[in-house]
């Protein structure tokens, strides 16, 4: 399958600072791709280089099967890079219908992605009257007026309420399931986790990780609260093996199947030991990305 | 460049001038500032007499020569090389420097128009807004001119139709080159109140004492000061309307001939729209 966006070796440098380290980066077709990593990572760089807006230093893009800022290129790809930029002068309306004119939009476009993002009521409002959270969703109908392929969100529930998040969500969500790519950066790791197929972690300018949601979660763990706990611990060290069983504040992490949670509990039971509490879990995205960034500060 | 992203970009720039307040307001100082020292100022002198001190001792008949139709263009771009010129720099700096204040560069790049194709649009939009003041100073001042005309039984005598043409095309000009160079300020200072700091202090400061100092200290840096965009346009005025010189207006003189103002004001409008496109081209949108 072709990548719709092919980053090889970026780099950009400002000065003495860099900014993007010889970052690698793949979006597949039809994937939610969520760019991961703190303030300051190098995620907004890299999405102003995909966009045209910057030239890298040195690297190949590919964005489209074109380069970053072509016309065609333009055409087919939707953005919204860090905030939502509009004339606060013109109305939420007036905003789209001169984006529309320089993309060569039909009018009746900008009515449905008003409607997409719950604006048509103050579409006539101007600009500078908006919310936050009207101001994101606007950038976002912005970004979809093209009907593009690629849509590259910048950090898209920025200012939005939780039940904006949770429309934004289930909107970027639909957009991926409708066969367009989708590239997201945020540093909001639960979101995410929730809406993502794939993600790729920076960290000061270098990419560190890019792997599926689930591969980057890992293995299954059991949750285990037992007393007393290092009785239970060595009970649980002997019955699965050396290395699957740590403590975890006042728990037990334990690395084995959780169907195997009924024979666990047995053998806990069986050594005199009063479980109360078992249940499985998984390592949430933000574990691993405190892993993986903590671990990258730690060796640079 | 294609054709298609033009026009698209073209009407989008028309709707971003068309709805913008500013660009009336300023559109309103410089019609307002034409009928107040073209028209306003001359009558009040005129119907209080010889001895008023606005008439300055000029005779009661040649004030009122001057506010009838035959010198509507002295009325409607006299002011064109300092006043009105410093109204067309800011508008240059609010439009093109806005872009950069508002984050709105990237959302307008991020399109489908080239960094090109956007720029030569704002450009051209610039140029048919320049054209409506122009024509809207003009119109204005006409009426002025037919109002006082009839009420005074003065002379309905037209300028030739080619004068007209020549006349409001050369105030158009004189307009076009102070736009452009507070949009390449804009552009090098990707901001809007710097550029019009700059640019307002040169036309109404400093190209007024660099000459006034050229002409009675350095008589031999003429050729310096008479490069200069602000006498340029001033004798480019001065060659369109006929004027003589001790009853111009200020920055209005036949420092060169209306053949070499017009050469050089058309070089100044390329030497800054090709350093903006320049600019705007090669520098990153951060």
């Amino acid at each position: 399958m072709d990548a719709l966006v092919e980053v090889t070796g970026l780099t950009k440098r400002y000065g003495d600072t860099l900014a993007v380290d010889g970052v690698d980066l793949t979006v597949l077709p039809g994937e939610v791709y969520g760019f991961l990593g703190p303030n300051g990572a190098g995620k907004t760089t890299t999405l102003r280089i995909l966009t045209g807006l910057i030239a890298p230093t040195s690297g190949s893009v590919r964005v489209l099967g074109g380069s970053p800022g072509q016309s065609d290129v333009l055409r087919r790809t939707g953005s919204m890079i860090e905030s939502p930029a509009f004339y606060p002068y013109l109305s939420g309306l007036d905003n789209l219908r001169l984006l529309a004119e320089y993309a060569a939009v039909p009018r009746q476009r900008i009515d449905e992605v008003l409607e997409l993002v719950d604006l048509a009521d103050r579409a006539k409002d101007r600009f500078s009257t908006y919310s936050l959270g009207m101001k994101q969703r606007l950038g976002v109908a912005a970004a979809l007026l093209k009907d593009p392929e690629l849509v590259i969100l910048d950090e898209p529930t920025n200012g939005l309420d939780p039940a904006g998040m949770r429309d934004m969500r289930r909107l970027i969500r639909e957009l991926g399931s409708g066969g367009r790519t989708v590239l997201l950066s945020s540093h909001l790791l639960g979101e995410v986790q929730q809406i993502c197929d794939r993600v790729g972690i920076i960290n000061s300018g270098r990419m560190v990780a890019e792997h599926n949601v689930e591969d980057l979660r890992g293995e299954q763990e059991l949750v285990v609260r037992a007393a007393p706990r290092e009785t239970a611990q060595s009970v649980l060290t002997d019955f699965l093996g050396t290395g699957t069983v740590h403590l975890y504040d006042d728990t037990l992490r334990v690395k084995v199947d959780p169907g195997r949670a009924a024979e666990v509990n047995r053998v806990l039971v069986e050594a005199g030991i009063a479980v109360s509490e078992l249940h499985s879990t998984e390592r949430a995205l933000e574990d691993v990305f405190f892993e993986l960034t903590t671990n990258e500060e730690l060796s640079s | 460049m294609r054709m298609w992203p033009m026009v698209g970009s073209y009407r989008a720039e028309l709707l971003k001038l068309r709805k913008r307040s500013a660009v009336w307001v300023l559109f309103g100082a410089g019609l307002v500032l034409s009928l107040i020292f073209g028209y306003l100022l001359p009558y009040l002198g005129y119907v209080t007499g010889d001895d008023n001190p606005q008439t300055d001792g000029v005779p009661r008949a040649q004030v009122l020569q001057g506010m009838l139709p035959d010198h509507v263009l002295d009325n409607t771009i006299g002011g064109y090389p300092i006043f009105a010129g410093a109204l067309a720099l800011v508008l240059g700096a609010i439009v093109i420097g806005g872009e950069y204040a508002w984050g709105t560069l990237k959302t307008i790049l991020t399109q489908r128009p080239g960094r090109g194709a956007v720029l030569a649009s704002q450009f051209l939009a610039l140029a048919t807004m320049i054209v409506v003041w122009v024509l809207g100073i003009f119109v204005a001042c006409a009426l002025c001119s037919i109002g006082i005309a009839a009420a005074e039984n003065g002379s309905m005598h037209w300028p030739g139709p080619l004068d007209l043409l020549r006349g409001l095309a050369g105030g158009w000009l004189v307009l076009m080159m102070w736009c452009l160079a507070g949009a390449v300020l804009a552009v090098a200072f990707r901001n809007v109140a710097l550029p019009i700091g700059l640019g307002v202090v040169w036309i109404l400061g400093i190209e007024t004492l660099l000459a006034g100092v050229v002409s009675s200290l350095l008589p031999d840096l003429d050729v310096l000061s008479n490069a200069l965009p602000g006498t340029n346009a001033g004798s480019l005025v001065f060659s369109v309307t006929g004027m003589v010189a001790g009853d111009a207006p200020p920055g209005v003189r036949d420092a060169v001939s209306g053949g070499r103002a017009l050469l050089t004001l058309v070089a100044y409008c390329a030497i800054f729209a090709v350093l903006a496109a320049w600019t705007t081209r090669r520098r990153d949108v951060t």
